[in-house]
């Protein structure tokens, strides 16, 4: 080869991998990003069963019940609409009825959320930011509720 | 009046720091040796200045004086002295001292240790790395000042975050940002080099110390930062891709990248213009991090408080210094020289393949972070990108470098011969092949491809030895021999071959801890036992203890192997009082290089508790790995090449090693 030959080459080489690196994030993008839904979108949009959401709002006063073994049911509000969730595993620490979560999941065929993750707040002084932001804008939340759920 | 001085320092640091950005770069350009000497007297004033002020702030700490507002937002009296002190960095205002600390500090070592540096680049990397302080100096006065004062004072303080009352506050964040921080030292190397418009083997020389210097602690930090994670948070898991994790990792990976592309520059004067873009890149990481992290813009542990004027003020810091010093490159660069050429199959063509999948590799995970931000902002939609998105990127990326890695120490320079390095290896390699083979066979089960993952482990781990086998020539000259040439030879050989194989460790650990590992969840009532591991826990129940500033419920198991009893195991859940908070204390048991991991959950009806018991195997290879590529970052340093301070009666020395190692 000569030396025109060889740097082509090289450059060839270093632009198919960096096209290999671009379909790969465009596949990976298709195929594991989750959006993330509140309850009162669910009614108006249809999310197939299967398709990875996130769900996020208020665990609904009441309604956290312990099934067998580690399996947990609670409901996700957001004051508008309502989804039962179920979950199996360990519930982070700062989970409570009235409190802000975040779960990860698909529905099943009976349009039950079948989440595999749930979080809660961090800390005490916010909860998951995309809850808080969206219970303002639908005027939900209020300073003095949050302060007073500490 | 301890904390007025303290705050009055900040200021004059401030002053200081502001001279230091403009008069030594007039010096450097006129000539004025009076001008640029200035830049070593101010960057040390500027440093004890700041550092009276850290001592200060860290003062109002230790005596618990709650007069001091972010003293009491983040302290209790009643809280451990260690914690008092490491306290101080656990709060934002409170971090970005510690940042500006090490900054002036990296500032300060380039002053002391730059003695044959020539005079107008040392005034004029002195000046660059004075307008980083002065940025971050406004930045803390203006909008997060950690000096204000509370009328009139409260008894008590509010307490630290509990997941922060942990030796890992003491350790992670300066480890952290001794990395992150120290990679603006490249940067100031850079575009001093940018405005002198001249730049050599020479520059590569002496940007390479603090370089590597960096890239070891910030290799130390992440790995502190992911056990801190693993062990604390109770989720099992040590790595979770959140943008708080990626913001520090992105910066290593360039930085890694970096390390490289200098020692082509050093010793071929190749790869200039793209080593001075890189070292741009990486600390302009590093400020993304800084911005992704302590912005607010991110929900996580390490957001203490959401300002948006803090979110702001970062953000310009953020595009003057990344748009400025990227103008000053599309200016300059054309201007530099383009250096040596070289064949494709050789240590530079070996450099050149690290450093693009590395870049690619970094550009893929910064997508994965920055993308759910930009389409928030710019739609309003929420998404988010998790860990399988870079798993299926990063890492498919990443996997030819693992098999690339043992290769590239074994190729000449210029011109490499692949197929001698093939038969070299090839030994190395099936014997990582069956090494995978026996440890799949161990551990009993598992995926097929595992055998693969864990070969790819010990391929870089045999790869390094592989290296200092040949280097040695063992194979010729005998083992006398063979180690009397390895003692003759440069540290940083050694540095190489051991961080190579700290690399392989880390894979190793990774692969055998996901693909091998086991997770329980179950209801347990006392007396119930679980088996994980080949090992059985057996829950004893219940018991409530007092801390210092927590009470706990504390769970008691028995580990027991073939019915006889090895180990007890204190998993708890704690209720820390100032904050009415609980955490999770998660118990751990460790078996050689393997865990035992077992976490409480919610107690149920009748008597139970959910208990969450994984069991990891290797998985201390996975900071141990990390701990061995930082030995190896230190070996490398401790080179007698790279003390640039070194006295002048030592030049033939250095001399003779540099022609030693060609």
């Amino acid at each position: 080869m000569t030396r025109k030959q060889k740097r082509l080459a090289v450059i060839a080489g270093g632009m198919s991998f960096i096209i290999v690196a671009v379909l790969l994030v465009m596949f990976a993008f298709s195929q594991s990003v989750a959006y993330f839904f509140m309850p009162a979108d669910l009614a108006k949009t249809d999310v197939k069963p299967g398709t990875r959401i996130r769900l996020g709002g208020l665990v609904a006063e009441g309604s956290v019940k312990r099934g067998q073994g580690s399996t947990v049911s609670f409901t996700v509000t957001d004051g508008t609409g309502n989804v039962p969730v179920s979950y199996t595993g360990i519930l982070p620490d700062l989970f409570r009825e009235g409190q802000g979560v975040v779960t990860e999941g698909t529905f099943d065929a009976a349009h039950n959320f079948v989440a595999d993750s749930v979080l809660a707040k961090h800390d005490e002084n916010y909860m998951p930011k995309e809850v808080a932001d969206r219970l303002k804008a639908d005027g939900v939340w209020n300073e003095g509720k949050g302060a007073a759920s500490q | 009046m301890i904390v007025e001085i303290g705050h009055y320092a900040l200021v004059l640091a401030l002053a200081a720091a502001l001279i230091l950005a403009i008069l030594p770069v007039i010096g450097a350009r006129r000539g004025d040796a009076a001008m640029m000497a200035l830049a070593t007297t101010g960057t040390l004033a500027t440093f004890w200045l700041v550092a009276l002020s850290f001592a200060a702030l860290t003062w109002a700490y230790v005596v618990s004086d709650f007069s001091v507002r972010n003293v009491w937002e983040n302290s209790h009296s009643l809280m451990p002295l260690i914690y008092k002190y490491s306290g101080v960095w656990g709060n934002h205002e409170g971090s970005m001292m510690l940042w500006l600390l090490i900054l002036v500090f990296f500032s300060a070592l380039v002053a002391v240790f730059g003695r044959n540096l020539p005079d107008s680049l040392k005034a004029n990397v002195l000046a660059v790395q004075a307008w980083i302080t002065a940025a971050f100096l406004l930045f803390i006065l203006l909008t997060s000042n950690p000096f204000l004062r509370l009328d009139p004072a409260p008894a008590e303080g509010q307490d630290l975050n509990p997941v922060l009352q942990d030796f890992g506050l003491a350790v992670h964040p300066p480890l952290l940002y001794l990395g992150y921080v120290g990679f603006s030292v490249c940067f100031s190397f850079a575009v001093a080099a940018l405005i002198e418009g001249r730049i050599d083997a020479a520059w590569a020389r002496w940007v390479r110390p603090w370089t590597l210097g960096a890239w070891t602690f910030l290799t130390a930090g992440i790995a502190m930062g992911s056990y801190w994670a693993y062990y604390e948070l109770g989720w099992g898991g040590w790595w979770f891709w959140d943008p708080v994790e990626n913001a520090s990792f992105m910066p290593w990976l360039a930085g890694t990248a970096l390390l490289h592309s200098a020692l082509v520059m050093e010793k071929r004067e190749a790869l200039k213009i793209w080593t001075v873009l890189l070292a741009i890149m990486t600390f302009s990481l590093s400020l993304l991090g800084t911005f992704l992290v302590r912005s607010g813009v991110l929900t996580s542990v390490h957001a203490f408080a959401t300002d948006p004027t803090r979110g702001i003020f970062i953000l310009c810091i953020l595009a003057i210094f990344i748009g400025g010093a990227f103008i000053l490159f599309a200016w300059r660069a054309p201007m530099l020289k383009a250096g040596g050429l070289f064949a494709p199959i050789s240590r530079e063509g070996a450099l050149v393949l690290n450093n693009l999948i590395l870049t690619v590799a970094t550009a893929t995970v910064l997508i994965g972070t920055l993308y759910p931000l930009i389409l928030e902002t710019l739609t309003g939609e929420k998404i988010s990108v998790g860990a399988p998105f870079f798993n299926m990127t990063f890492g498919l990326l990443m996997l030819p470098l693992l098999v690339a890695v043992p290769f590239g120490p074994l190729l000449a320079w210029k011109r490499g011969d692949l197929l001698g390095a093939l038969q070299r290896l090839y030994l190395f390699a099936a014997l990582a092949l069956v090494a995978g083979l026996v440890f799949y066979y161990v551990q009993n089960g598992g995926p097929v491809m595992a055998i693969f993952g864990l070969a790819l482990g010990f391929w870089g781990m045999f790869g390094a030895v592989a290296d200092l086998w040949y280097r040695g020539n063992f194979s010729k000259v005998g083992l006398v021999v063979g180690f009397r040439r390895l003692a003759g030879l440069p540290r940083s050989v050694f540095g190489t071959a051991i961080a190579h194989f700290g690399l392989g460790v880390t894979v190793l650990g990774i692969f055998s801890a996901t693909l091998f590992g086991t997770e329980t969840v179950v209801e347990m009532k006392p007396r119930a036992t679980v088996d994980a591991g080949g090992y059985s826990l057996t829950f004893d129940g219940m018991r409530e203890a007092v801390g210092p500033n927590f009470t706990e419920e504390r769970g008691h198991f028995t580990v027991s192997r073939g019915g006889v009893a090895i180990a007890d195991v204190w998993s708890s859940k704690r209720l820390y009082t100032a904050r009415r908070m609980p955490t999770t204390e998660a118990g751990i048991q460790t078996f050689g290089l393997s865990q035992l991991y077992v976490s409480l959950g919610d107690p149920m009806e009748g008597g139970g508790i959910v208990v969450r018991i994984w069991w990891k195997p290797f998985i201390l290879c996975i900071w141990g790995g990390a701990l061995i590529m930082m030995a190896g970052g230190f070996v490398s340093l401790s080179d007698r090449r790279l003390r640039v301070g070194a006295p002048s009666r030592k030049a033939k020395t250095v001399k003779a090693t540099l022609e030693a190692a060609e």
